[in-house]
């Protein structure tokens, strides 16, 4: 059969295709994005981005409840947002079968943090499956969905950066209908406490009959090569320890909880020495050691980062499998290219002028989170999604004197997420900080999804679009207004007013992100004559204009036109090229 | 006898790096090799550094590839060719254009770019630390066939001589990937690299 070419995601999403998935909603959050973007191509399977994790899972569990299989999916840290139904899932199970997609992000290419999400399946009893490559990420969602269904429970398949980013050659199946199951009214999806503790019974039998179903799970297998050293590993690991010792025998873990104790035991009685390799958390070798089993892992395994071939097979045969070409040359220093705010992104003036109100900026998740970076600098926190505001208000309780100083920084799509429940918190409490909203028409760092303001919907159909400033009013935010960040004076009065105005205030900036804006604005040159290379506009940061020797210039290929630099030069020496000199 | 190839592609957000790797793997895929490929998105989407895993042959595990391992290095910038350097293999392969992005610790004067990238790599290539070097024009090829937005295909041209793929590969996969609109400026450029050297 031909194979094609998938990443995890993709294969994540085709797995759902195929196993009859009927409802998926996911929010979007690298590494796991693609997942929901992949699965919209699929007319038989209703798809959409949730306003947020938990709003997704809440829908998943209500598609089950009604008979349907689905797929929710989330990056990490979403699984904390979904935290609160996930709990009580377990509880209730399942009546059509449901995956939940976790993609964990070790190393934190494009994350706040590199929690361990296997933690959730032991925390919530719920079994886990973590695939190797593409082809398990579409076969595992079929197996899953298969042990949610046989054993009444939500399963969690857990993804990382380097399988849902990662393509492999993925042989397809059909689609296979799978019907609705029946819908019957059961005090097993009534969580009230008479009716919760016999589920909670049923749970911890759940979990037995599930560890004896992974001692003989196919996901589970030993690969018996050399008998010296034997290798315990599931996932990405799985790859890298047989790129690293080809020849150790490796039992390989397809599902990651709960464990097949017994089949560890084998394995570890058939081999000399035994390892496990997992990155981040001891999770699997706890487990294993709690068995009663001797095995070596994060004695001399990192807790941090990702777990790479090289560091395998330096820790297990004491030499790397290569070496670089060439040690640091301290001659010629390699400068970083961190990733900057394009040309022309809007949030940029917002930045800039918070820089130079010397406000504390309360920050949050998205694109504008660069705004921490030089030189711009104007970002002080960044914790999780919706936290800008609700930290903000916490400043000005925490230190009084703090008051009129703190703003709050979100996007739209951030605001939609958990920005509104921190505003109306604002209102309650007798806030006064100064929110404001980034509304670029889109959620920009993910890569341009749709969401609630947005007024199109995952599969690109018109829906009613959520507007952010009535919204704030109806939350009771009594000063709301809108500023075109391209226009600096007005942003910086709308910033100067608010701030002090002793009470909860919002602005939204509100701008469509470059990069969605197709329209032709021109671009903008230095006045060589005029400029006196006082690099007031450098501070903008913007990867259009550099300094050079002879004054600055803006690179025609580069620049957006959004005209902002021309606001600030003192001396008129930024004009449109072609056109009149302004200001 | 080693099993499989490892090809390393670096360049900056936009210039065409994941759309490199794409081409490759439709080649790659056309003469049933064992595939993966691995990228890194979210920020670096924002004029970062890019960076994609090529690797193909009769076994493939990991689809990383780590310091010393990739036996060819395609680099869309100077500076991106220096950076990752140190993951070529012994006597592997450089291709590399003389393109200069300013990344903005530069721009705003905190670094410098470095001045002798190309002295220093054709040093190491006289002394066959580096097997081949070749240093391109890529953004004049392709500014001459048309389309300096298909620098990055001059330089798969450039490569394509050296692996063991022919020529109506690539231009099979051009097809197949580049809208209609570009295709003839994106399969000039891609012959430009490809007949560079041996004009």
């Amino acid at each position: 059969m031909k194979r094609v070419l998938l990443s995890g995601n993709e294969a994540i999403a085709r797995g759902a295709y195929e196993a009859g998935v009927r409802f998926a909603a996911a929010y979007p959050g690298t590494p796991s994005t693609e997942v929901l973007e992949n699965i919209a191509a699929y007319k038989e399977i209703d798809a959409h981005w949730a306003i947020n994790e938990k709003v997704a899972l809440e829908e998943g569990i209500g598609a089950s409840f009604a008979g349907a299989r689905g797929l929710v999916a989330m990056k990490h840290v979403g699984l904390n947002v979904a935290a609160d139904p996930l709990m009580t899932f377990s509880y209730t199970g399942v009546n059509g079968g449901v995956v939940i997609v976790v993609a964990d992000d070790p190393g934190m290419h494009s994350s706040q943090n590199e929690q361990d999400s296997r933690q959730y399946a032991r925390f919530a009893k719920v079994p886990l499956l973590e695939p190797a490559d593409s082809q398990e990420a579409k076969d595992f969602v079929k197996i899953a969905l298969e042990i949610s269904e046989e054993y009444d429970t939500p399963v969690i398949l857990r993804s990382s950066t380097r399988i849902s980013h990662a393509q492999s050659l993925v042989a397809l199946a059909e689609r296979e209908e799978v019907s609705l199951r029946p819908y019957e009214k059961s005090t097993k999806r009534v969580m009230m406490p008479a009716f919760a503790r016999p589920r909670h019974v049923k749970v911890e039998e759940r979990l037995g009959l599930l560890g004896r179903y992974a001692e003989k799970a196919p996901v589970n297998r030993i690969e018996w090569r050399d008998r010296k050293t034997g290798v315990i590993c599931a996932g990405i690991c799985y790859q890298n320890v047989r790129e690293a010792l080809p020849d150790a025998s490796v039992l390989k873990l397809g599902m990651c909880y709960p464990l097949p104790v017994q089949l560890i035991r084998d394995f570890a009685a058939g081999v000399d020495r035994l390892y496990v390799v997992e990155e981040l958390d001891p999770f699997l070798e706890e487990q294993i050691k709690a068995a009663g089993i001797d095995i070596c892992g994060k004695e001399i395994f990192p807790t941090v980062g990702e777990i790479h071939p090289n560091l395998i097979a330096e820790k297990i045969t004491g030499r790397p499998l290569t070496a670089p070409l060439i040690a640091a040359d301290p001659e010629t220093p390699v400068p970083a290219r961190p990733p900057v705010l394009c040309p022309g992104c809007p949030h940029r003036s917002v930045f800039y002028t918070l820089k130079r109100e010397k406000m504390v900026v309360s920050g949050d998740i998205g694109c504008y989170t660069l705004g921490a970076l030089s030189p711009l600098e104007a970002i002080d926190t960044c914790i999780c999604m919706g936290a800008s505001i609700s930290a903000g208000l916490g400043f000005e309780k925490g230190n009084p004197e703090m008051r009129g100083k703190v703003v709050s920084v979100i996007g739209d799509s951030t605001f939609f997420h958990s920005g509104m429940t921190g505003l109306a918190d604002v209102v309650y409490n007798g806030g006064s900080t100064l929110t404001v909203i980034l509304d670029n028409r889109t959620t920009a760092m993910t890569g341009h999804q749709d969401n609630p303001g947005t007024g199109r919907t995952l599969k690109g159909e018109y829906t009613a679009a959520i507007e952010i400033a009535p919204l704030c009013r109806a939350l009771g935010v009594k000063r709301v207004r809108e500023v075109d960040p391209y226009d600096l004076k007005t942003l910086r009065e709308a910033i100067r007013e608010e701030a002090k105005a002793g009470e909860p205030s919002v602005i939204v900036s509100r701008r469509a992100c470059v990069l969605l804006d197709k329209s032709d604005k021109g671009y903008y040159e230095i006045n060589g004559e005029k400029c006196t290379a006082c690099k007031a506009c450098m501070v903008l940061g913007c990867p259009a204009i550099t300094a050079g020797e002879s004054g600055m210039t803006i690179d025609p290929s580069l620049c957006a036109g959004c005209g902002v630099c021309v606001q600030v030069c003192k001396f008129n020496a930024i004009k449109k090229a072609g056109g009149e000199d302004e200001k | 006898m080693k099993n499989n190839t490892s090809i390393l592609m670096g360049g900056v957000g936009g210039q065409g790096i994941v759309l490199a790797s794409r081409l490759l793997a439709h080649v790659i895929q056309a003469h049933n090799h064992e595939l993966k490929i691995s990228e890194i998105h979210g920020m670096a989407q924002r004029g970062g550094s890019v960076i994609t895993y090529v690797r193909f042959g009769r076994e493939v595990f990991s689809p990383l590839i780590e310091p010393g391992q990739a036996d060819y290095i395609l680099a869309a910038e100077k500076l991106e060719a220096w950076r990752w350097l140190p993951y070529l293999r012994r006597g592997g392969t450089m291709v590399c254009s003389t393109q200069e992005i300013k990344p903005v610790p530069v721009i705003t004067g905190k670094q410098e770019y470095p001045k002798t990238i190309m002295e220093k790599m054709q040093a190491l290539a006289e002394e066959g630390t580096i097997g081949r070097l070749y240093a391109v024009n890529a953004l004049e090829i392709a500014e001459k066939c048309g389309q300096p937005k298909a620098a990055t295909v001059a330089l798969i041209g450039v490569l394509a001589r050296s692996l063991p793929f022919p020529c109506e590969s690539y231009l099979a996969a051009l097809k197949a990937i580049v809208p209609t609109r570009h295709l003839a400026a994106n399969e000039k450029t891609f012959l430009a690299g490809y007949n560079y050297f041996t004009e």
